[in-house]
């Protein structure tokens, strides 16, 4: 377990000025319009239609639903739900058995091999496993989310778990902490920083996975509907669910972000006076 | 030597740990704790393993799977790389393409799937296609993220030397960022072979791993063959990635000696 | 109430073996404030963690108030010298300091009185709601210090507690290690490779030679108190004394200043 998944060096979308940089996109948007219909290719919608489409698609719905159409009701939610209960549920095993590897040189060292192996598998190839398993539904996609997203997850843990400060262990033995108190109030915290970057990691998995698991096996769902659009053969709703897709992934990225700005504030300013 | 000592402790250790899963999956399948005789005996999948790694057709499908991976990996590398470097070395440029960036990153790669599948009537241009897609990231945040890391007292002592910003890019900054390279490409096979297999999956084909998992769900023994290829996917993933740390290793000591980064 | 007797450490073993303590005498009475100095590399802190039982010396004996030192003794303290890494930085400076109180039995009320106590003891009444990273090194130590004191230890033992801080900060710190140590009865061993510090702090300086580490010289410090960062170093004793310890840290024969 040498090397955690690594995050990626992260940008920063909250920074200053940003509203002001804005203007790329814009100017994307207005050139892509103008090409797409000049060249009048079907695959490539310009960005009006695909709106339009978005529209007709989701926000025909009554105002007591938020003009929401029954295809946004129906696909949206579970969407969300299996995308939140997976990368939650895989967080809480991931820490917990991260937390038991880190701790423990011995039982990781058995284990060691398994992890790898696990973390090598290309987790869509569960599908075709799991389908005939557990049959197609939120079950089935539960479980490939979970067991895709974990490994950033575990991984980042045990490193975060293993390399707690010396001066802070020896702090804790001197002042008789307890078990619990060592876990909760010392190896815990110091390891919260690469809990985070593994879950943010995992985020962004386990969204792919969503899309993978409604794609291959789901009755509903942002994916399936995405599927039903390319075997309908309708290039602007096909666009339209990638639009919605992205803006998922942005946002969730954002609020991910935040929440952990404000968690790790001290890490940060800890980090800048040593 | 206690580190040799250590090392074959570790790999006992870990044989041990497999071996010790194995036995427990196989008693629990012969008592039929897990249920239905849906789920085929340990033993039957590592009878099967063992079996498809002599088996013509299952062997081809990894090629193509690997093809693919292998191709569109190095075309991410050839276009991303450069362009990275020039971003990097363009700070005004950066700035302006950054939040197209960020716009784009977030979309799930595999969402593209479907409309390349449109798109692209040939499944090898797919695959690489959505492999360049997925893969581009990593490598390009990370070329970026090296390049703003050069030490800036090398580039000045090469400048004062009377040397030109090309020598500089070639002479410092292309071998300090390398590292930062490597990890991305690194992390870029990872996803790339998530990819190459999803997009087996969802687009049918007649080729790749993905495909040939498609074929034996057909089949009424075909679960014993989808878990042996299941496995033989994980084993490629071990060896791919192994070989990328290995490389890093071998490659960029001089890195690790002196900054102790992670890679 | 603090034994050492014959005290020896050796790191690794076979060729690459380093002794770190090579034999050390100590008794420390009740309530001395005993500073241990020495040239870096004597083995001091290993010493120190071998008092702490943080780590098990290879040979020698430890005891405490009579009972020889096997684990972490319950009413033992430390303050270390890097307190960016000794602090959490994800407490508040109460939390830190009244975290360890839990181990006394005292109760949520009891624990948060005695934190406030000991911050105000140590000059840092409003810091309380602050987290560690917000305060200056000084006063970063200044918490330490408070934590330790709220721990109400019999030994307290301070490893080069002042070695990352500033000079005018530095005194500071010494002078409250002076205020705080008549306040409960507790028995100081300080480690500091600061010449001047060792006689200007302790009521008696021992001196260990380079590694492996004995004890060359234990003088009594008897200067006229209350002590004070001019006076008292502008006093015959502390020169003399301050000469005399330079010279066994340099591995000078005592006898020779003896016979200027």
């Amino acid at each position: 377990m040498k090397s955690p998944a690594h995050a990626a060096p992260r940008s920063t979308p909250s920074s200053p000025g940003f509203l002001t940089r804005l203007w790329p996109i814009l100017l994307v948007l207005v050139l892509w319009e103008v090409v797409t219909r000049v060249a009048a290719n079907g695959f490539f919608p310009p960005p009006s239609t695909i709106v339009v489409r978005m529209r007709e698609m989701w926000l025909t719905g009554p105002a007591a639903h938020l003009w929401l159409s029954d295809a946004a009701l129906d696909n949206f939610p579970p969407s969300l739900a299996r995308l939140f209960t997976g990368w939650i549920l895989a967080g809480i095993v991931g820490v917990v058995f991260g937390l038991l590897l880190g701790r423990s040189v011995v039982l990781a060292r058995f284990v060691d091999p398994l992890v790898h192996f696990g973390r090598a598998i290309p987790p869509p190839m569960l599908l075709p496993l799991l389908i005939p398993l557990m049959s197609i539904g939120t079950p089935m996609q539960l479980t490939t989310i979970v067991f895709g997203v974990v490994w950033p997850v575990l991984l980042n843990t045990v490193e975060g778990a293993r390399y707690v400060d010396r001066q802070h262990v020896e702090t804790a033995r001197v002042f008789g902490f307890t078990r619990g108190q060592r876990l909760w109030r010392v190896i815990l915290p110091s390891a919260t920083p690469k809990i985070f970057a593994g879950l943010r990691l995992s985020l962004s998995l386990a969204l792919i996975l969503m899309v993978v698991s409604e794609l291959v096996g789901s009755t509903n769902g942002i994916g399936f509907q995405l599927r039903e659009s390319e075997r309908a053969f309708d290039p602007p709703g096909l666009w339209g669910s990638l639009v919605v897709l992205g803006l998922l992934g942005y946002v969730l990225n954002l609020a991910f972000f935040t929440v952990e700005r404000r968690v790790l504030s001290w890490h940060r300013a800890a980090k800048q006076t040593t | 030597m206690s580190g040799r000592a250590l090392l074959r402790n570790r790999v006992v250790c870990g044989a041990l740990g497999v071996a010790t899963l194995l036995l427990l999956a196989e008693a629990a399948g012969r008592a039929g704790l897990f249920g239905q005789d849906t789920l085929p005996l340990t033993s039957t999948i590592v009878a099967r393993t063992v079996e498809l790694a002599g088996d013509e057709e299952f062997l081809t499908d990894v090629a193509a799977t690997m093809t693919a991976w292998s191709l569109g990996l190095l075309l991410t590398v050839a276009v991303t790389v450069p362009l990275g470097l020039l971003l990097g070395s363009l700070p005004k440029v950066e700035a302006t393409v950054r939040p197209l960036i960020e716009f784009l990153r977030p979309i799930p790669s595999v969402a593209l799937i479907p409309l390349a599948i449109l798109l692209f009537p040939d499944r090898l241009d797919l695959k690489i296609a959505v492999i360049f897609y997925a893969s581009c990231w990593p490598i390009l945040i990370n070329t970026m993220y090296g390049l703003r890391d050069v030490d800036p007292v090398a580039k000045e002592t090469l400048r004062s030397f009377g040397f030109g910003p090309l020598a500089v890019l070639w002479r410092v900054s292309l071998p300090s960022t390398a590292p930062f390279i490597a990890t991305g490409v690194r992390l870029a096979g990872g996803i790339a072979l998530i990819l190459a297999v999803s997009a087996e999956l969802l687009a049918g084909g007649s080729d790749g791993i993905g495909a040939y998992v498609i074929e034996a769900s057909s089949s009424p023994d075909g679960l014993e063959f989808i878990i042996a290829a299941t496995v033989w996917a994980g084993i490629l993933g071990v060896v791919t990635n192994s070989l990328f740390i290995g490389a890093e290793r071998r490659l960029f000591r001089w890195h690790t000696a002196r900054a102790g980064v992670a890679a | 109430m603090l034994e050492i007797s014959n005290l020896t450490h050796t790191y690794g073993s076979g060729p690459s073996a380093h002794t770190a303590l090579g034999g050390i005498d100590l008794r420390v009475a009740e309530g001395e404030l005993v500073c241990i100095v020495g040239p870096s590399g004597s083995g001091k802190s290993t010493l120190l963690r071998s008092i702490a039982g943080l780590l098990r010396p290879t040979g020698g004996r430890i005891t405490l108030d009579g009972t020889p030192v096997a684990q972490i003794p319950d009413d033992l303290a430390v303050v270390f010298q890097d307190y960016s890494r000794s602090l959490f930085p994800w407490m508040s400076v109460a939390d830190n300091v009244s975290l360890p109180l839990r181990r006394k039995g005292q109760s949520r009320k009891q624990r948060t009185r005695s934190a406030a106590e000991a911050l105000e003891q140590v000059g840092l009444a409003s810091a309380g709601s602050k987290y560690p990273w917000e305060l200056s090194g000084g006063m970063q130590q200044r918490v330490s210090i408070a934590r330790a004191l709220a721990y109400r230890p019999s030994l307290l033992l301070m490893d080069e507690p002042f070695g990352s801080v500033d000079a005018q900060t530095r005194e500071d710190l010494e002078d409250l290690t002076l205020l705080v140590r008549g306040l409960h009865n507790m028995t100081i061993l300080l480690i500091t490779h600061d010449i001047d510090e060792s006689v200007y702090v302790g009521d008696r300086v021992v001196v260990l030679s380079k590694a492996p580490a004995r004890v060359v010289g234990d003088l009594r410090v008897d200067l006229p108190g209350p002590r004070d960062q001019i006076n008292t170093r502008e006093h015959s004793d502390f020169v003399r004394l301050r000469g005399e310890v330079g010279r066994l840290v340099r591995g000078v024969r005592p006898s020779q200043p003896s016979a200027l």
